[in-house]
């Protein structure tokens, strides 16, 4: 579903701040797969993410979804087949907006929009429906700016619209990270819900051990712009936070403690 | 005083259709464009030259239309395709389209005073001047306001709002935002030309000069209509400007009347729109104690 070959991102070239992003990686996903990724600061998991997405172009290499080749599409073209989650609960959604005209962006996601009503009456029904899963009450409360919701429910609603066209890929960029740990535990059991109701193929970027462990079927993680660690299948399973500190230490030759984010 | 209040109101629809235009790039796109200080004066260019030249009023409105859209196209394109802030991008626009414009006239006046213009069927009817143009400028700000408001409801339009709103969010659901910066710059700025177009007429000339200020001026409507009218919904906000405008008006005709120069209206209007927009900042000197209770901390 997914296929990053030997990609590399260099930041600010031939300057004195020159920064080796990502240095050849490659990964695969098949599909219904759901791997959490995982990673110090500057480690070059979200650049993986945003190269994924097209935020930024990469300096080399390409990447692949559902057998074909997106490297040279702009970030608004792949969007078409993506559905993504923002670490920062604003990014996802149109604050000035109201819920169900949120949705109802998402749902033409990939479609010629035209001059017909942004939002129909029919859809309304199917945003009720939906928005009643969340159990949040926002059900109630369709024409409500999104800018009067709190971070949870903006990212409970970010994650209706990032699934709401059944994408090929779901990017989660730690979006659960800004959220209090309540709230957190929260959006990443809806993700998983939803993740499994869809059978989607999800790459999920989180600096917290234990969720990168107590979420999906495969992990990796990366470390100075490299994929150093790829566990999966019953590994993954039997993984705990002290196996994979061992192992980041032995891969990399580091202590693992000194990135305090990492452990929290 | 009841004719004073007349000519604002008269000036005041006109202007309207620029504040419009206005609200949208600064408002809907959050984009300050500077475009419309020479687009209002290519809508006046075209319009008069077209009219001199013995074509209908309102066809010379519809090309002077067709101007605004192409100067909207130029900012837009300068800014997305050759990535020049939108601020710079704006001001090369509005300085290409004094040469431009002065080329349109061949001069820098022309005289409409023997001809006839959009408000010469009303004139016919029996209405005076400022009745005609009362009437035509209701007319013109009824269909921009219903067609805006359903224009900005659907598909399209709403990929607009989003763009202003998120442009990160917009790409990640597939909104091309390249497209919808140059659309409502285009959109903008055509409105503007029109209410250029509208007038040159009602004064009876165009000058190549008449832009100066004018995005101030429509920055102070749009602020006065949202301060005194609202912005509950899309359907106020949209007649919260007519009204902006129109205030904005009545509020020049008062001071002049109670004997401010002419010659510093431009320094009262700079000054208006600095105060109201620097309001949230004394606000916040004010009401901390009201904020931090609103957030709940």
């Amino acid at each position: 579903m997914l296929d990053v070959k030997k990609v590399t991102k260099i930041f600010n070239p031939r300057t004195v701040n020159e920064k080796i992003a990502l240095h050849n990686v490659s990964l695969k996903l098949e599909k219904g797969d759901f791997l959490t990724l995982i990673g110090g600061n500057g480690s070059g998991k979200s650049t993986l993410l945003n190269c994924i997405a097209g935020v930024y172009p990469v300096d080399n290499g390409s990447i692949i979804i559902d057998g074909k080749d997106v490297t040279n599409l702009n970030e608004y073209k792949r969007a078409t087949v993506l559905g993504r989650v923002f670490q920062d609960p604003v990014m996802g959604t149109a604050s000035n907006m109201g819920i169900e005209e949120n949705l109802a962006l998402a749902l033409r996601r990939g479609q010629r929009r035209g001059l017909s009503w942004g939002i129909s009456n029919k859809e309304r029904e199917e945003y009720r429906e939906l928005l009643t899963t969340l159990g949040l009450g926002l059900e109630n409360r369709l024409g409500i700016k999104v800018g009067m919701l709190s971070g949870g429910q903006r990212q409970a609603l970010t994650l209706l619209m990032a699934t709401i066209k059944k994408p090929k890929l779901l990017l989660l960029d730690e979006h659960a990270a800004a959220l209090d740990p309540k709230t957190a535990q929260k959006v990443l059991k809806l993700s998983d819900r939803i993740i499994k109701e869809n059978n989607l193929t999800t790459l999920m970027v989180t600096h917290n051990m234990r969720d990168a462990i107590r979420h999906g079927n495969r992990l990796m993680m990366m470390y100075e712009g490299q994929i150093i660690l790829d566990i999966r299948g019953k590994e993954k399973q039997k993984l705990t936070v002290e196996d994979l500190l061992v192992r980041f230490g032995a891969v990399s030759g580091e202590e693992f403690a000194e990135d305090s984010t990492l452990l929290s | 005083m009841l004719q004073i209040l007349m000519g604002a109101l008269s000036l005041g629809l006109l202007w309207a259709i620029i504040t419009i235009g206005v609200y949208i790039t600064y408002r809907i796109l959050a984009i300050a464009d500077l475009t419309v200080e020479g687009s209002i004066v290519m809508g006046a260019a075209i319009a008069a030259f077209a009219i001199t030249n013995g074509i209908n009023a309102y066809l010379a409105i519809l090309l002077a239309f067709l101007g605004g859209l192409g100067a909207g196209l130029i900012t837009g394109l300068l800014h997305t395709k050759l990535k020049i802030p939108s601020l710079l991008a704006g001001i090369l626009t509005m300085i290409a389209l004094y040469s431009i414009n002065l080329r349109i006239m061949g001069r820098a006046n022309i005289s409409l005073l023997r001809v006839d213009t959009a408000y010469t069927v009303f004139e016919n009817m029996g209405l005076n001047h400022m009745s005609s143009v009362i009437v035509l400028g209701l007319i013109f700000v009824g269909s921009v306001t219903g067609i805006l408001y359903w224009f900005f409801g659907t598909e399209i339009g709403c990929a607009i709002r989003a763009t202003g709103d998120n442009p990160q969010m917009a790409r990640a659901q597939g909104i091309n935002t390249n497209t919808t910066i140059i659309l409502g710059l285009m959109i903008s700025n055509g409105l503007v030309a029109i209410g250029g177009a509208l007038i040159a007429q009602s004064q009876s000339f165009a000058d190549v000069q008449m832009g100066i200020g004018s995005i101030v001026i429509g920055l102070a409507s749009v602020i006065i209509g949202e301060v005194l009218f609202g912005k509950r919904n899309f359907y106020v906000r949209l007649l919260s400007l007519a009204m902006g405008a129109i205030t904005y008006r009545i509020i020049i005709a008062v001071v002049l009347r109670l004997g401010m120069p002419a010659n510093d209206l431009k320094l009262f209007t700079a000054i208006t729109v600095a105060v109201a927009l620097s309001l949230p900042v004394f606000r916040s000197y004010l009401v901390p104690i009201k904020k931090s209770f609103k957030r709940g901390e």
